[in-house]
């Protein structure tokens, strides 16, 4: 099997996804951004556990995909917050507080 | 992709033996915590006012299987799931830490709640679920547990840090750490998956084997930052730190209480167990990352704590640089030790004081706000005028903070600096001159607050006493013994680091 176009897949989705992250200011396009991070990390895991014939390795993926529902869910919730107080989702106006 | 899967050839499941005693504070607080929500659906607005003594009942119950456990030593460890879960002496101990601090934290919200007209039993549902992360925390040695015990604890925080939904710093603060908690699990979540590659397996023990063996060096390396950069984001590690004093400003100050003792104690009880056991054949590459994330952490935490005037901020950046005090163990741990000097034993019994005195001084500051209003340090004059023994509680956390002899955090440093210079390496000489200077700096600041309590007069001249509700006054209580038993009675707790069943199998 050619692990490698995997691995080159995945870095690659990771790279976009911390791009993504340092210069969105959107806060779900930052929140979409973390989405393809987890999702480089499924390939990842998906990827060598059946490099190793190994079956953690999709139950791996299974549980981050889990927690990633949960986490996208309470970043919504937050985002959409911010969004009824301040009419505006733009995370580099959240800047109340400094020093 | 029908063949990618036809590749893998497993064994029939078997259900795991499962050993009941070993996981009854899991299951009890699960049940206990899964009953209250229940309870609350049910019976809605006729329960709450009950909901804070029930939750912090189910914090204590789950207490008594640990003291039955921790009884039968003998027993322990008990492993389970082929050495991916442990009860040891060692995780015993710290899923009484955070029990109890869970415990202290709910005495601490429930005035703080009832007063604050917000969404009320649902916040100690969260808390539960937070303290349950935790607890399964302590006893994960491997990373799908440790994964999932950290997001358990993550997720329910940033919805409390946001909790005050029509306060902006509030709202502020949930974002920042919600925002930089996702990006930190994701980057942390990306060194896992190459070290499962490398492994081919969960546990942290068949990971230090493979990288032991590991061809590929760089890739090493890169897998163990990103993994180390994800728990450097929740013990608040310079430079992973810019959320903490904005969520720790921002957030119910209860919960900011919880955010610097508890889930700061869990991220380090993570760090243990996979640098220890994870990385304990990569000293060469770990200790140098640990060594610039200590010296950091507690330089930048307390020159930047010093110009602070906010007590909350202050405080936030002390944790900082209390942080970075803790991670200087993990700065040698490839050395060798002898005897109960060593950078487990110093770390977790430094996470018992700091817990004790931190949550005190935080009891403190919610007593004095509620009377000044305020989170300014000079609206601490006149506090020994008007309340000598909240001052001088309040004195004896700060003097324990800075090491000051005979109280707690003294003797915790203590240890820190024994492991430091035990093997007279250059690191460990380097970071212990660090860690001296740095303490000079940090008693500069927390004497200031004495000062203004001792010798400066009350702001607006009010010198009505401050009330003491019975849950701050019983929180206060806690924290306040255990301060004091700590310094006088040092290694009342014993050697923690059991470190064979640490790296069990």
């Amino acid at each position: 099997m050619l692990l490698n176009q995997y691995l080159l897949l995945a870095a690659a989705l990771f790279v976009i996804g911390v791009f993504g992250v340092l210069t969105r200011r959107n806060g779900v396009l930052v929140l979409m951004s973390v989405e393809l991070i987890l999702n480089a990390v499924n390939i990842n895991l998906v990827a060598f556990g059946t490099f190793h014939g190994d079956i953690a390795g999709q139950v791996f993926a299974l549980f981050v995909i889990a927690v990633a529902a949960a986490e996208v869910g309470v970043g919504l919730a937050i985002v959409l917050l911010i969004y009824r107080n301040r009419r505006s989702i733009d995370v580099a106006e959240a800047n109340l507080m400094k020093g | 992709m029908l063949t990618l899967f036809a590749q893998i050839d497993q064994p029939a499941f078997v259900r795991p033996d499962i050993d009941w005693h070993a996981v009854a504070p899991e299951l009890l607080l699960l049940g206990l915590g899964a009953l209250l929500t229940m309870l609350d659906l049910i019976f809605l607005d006729r329960i709450r006012r009950f909901i804070p003594t029930l939750t912090g009942l189910a914090f204590l119950v789950p207490l008594i299987p640990i003291l039955t456990l921790w009884s039968q030593s003998d027993d322990l460890p008990r492993v389970m799931f082929d050495g991916a879960y442990v009860v040891d002496r060692y995780s015993l101990a710290l899923k009484v830490l955070f029990l109890l601090s869970g415990y202290v934290v709910v005495l601490l919200s429930s005035d703080y709640m009832a007063e604050g007209d917000y969404y009320d039993s649902e916040y100690y549902q969260l808390i539960s679920a937070s303290i349950l992360g935790m607890v399964v925390m302590s006893s994960a040695r491997d990373l799908v547990s440790i994964f999932i015990a950290l997001e358990l604890i993550s997720i329910p925080a940033y919805l409390m840090a946001a909790w005050r939904k029509r306060d902006l710093k509030s709202n502020e603060a949930g974002l920042k750490f919600m925002l930089m908690g996702v990006f930190a699990s994701g980057i942390m979540l990306y060194g896992m998956s190459l070290l499962y590659g490398f492994a081919g397996d969960t546990r942290l023990s068949a990971v230090a084997e493979a990288l032991d063996r590991g061809e590929s060096a760089p890739l090493i390396t890169l897998a163990i930052v990103f993994t180390a950069i994800g728990f450097g984001f929740k013990v608040s590690a310079v430079p992973f730190h810019s959320w903490a004093p904005d969520t720790y400003e921002g957030a119910p100050t209860p919960l900011t209480a919880f955010l610097a003792v508890a889930s700061k104690s869990a991220g380090f009880v993570a760090l243990i167990a996979i640098v220890l056991v994870g990385f304990s054949t990569q000293a060469d590459v770990v200790e140098p990352l640990m060594w610039v994330l200590a010296a950091l952490s507690m330089t930048v935490g307390n020159l930047i704590a010093i110009r602070q005037t906010n007590i909350v901020r202050m405080l936030a950046y002390s944790g900082i640089a209390q942080a970075g005090y803790m991670l200087a163990p993990l700065a040698v741990y490839g050395e060798t030790f002898e005897g109960t000097t060593n950078p487990a034993n110093a770390i977790v019994n430094y996470l018992l004081v700091y817990a004790a005195m931190n949550l005190g001084a935080f009891a403190v500051v919610i007593l004095v706000a509620r009377k000044t209003r305020s989170g300014e340090i000079s609206s601490y004059g006149g506090l020994m005028n008007y309340s000598p023994g909240l001052g001088a509680a309040m004195t004896l956390f700060l003097f324990s903070l800075a090491g000051v002899p005979p109280v707690g955090g003294w003797w915790a440093k203590f240890q820190i600096f024994n492991v430091l210079t035990q093997n007279a390496s250059w690191a460990g000489i380097s970071l212990a001159i660090i860690v001296a200077v740095n303490s000079v700096i940090a008693a500069f600041y927390y004497l200031n607050v004495a000062k203004q309590m001792w010798f400066m007069p009350a702001p607006d001249l009010d010198h009505t006493p401050i009330r003491l509700p019975a849950p701050l006054a019983t929180a206060l209580a806690i924290t306040l013994v255990a301060t004091i038993v700590f310094g006088i009675l040092p290694g009342i707790v014993g050697d923690l680091s059991d470190f064979t069943s640490l790296a069990a199998r």
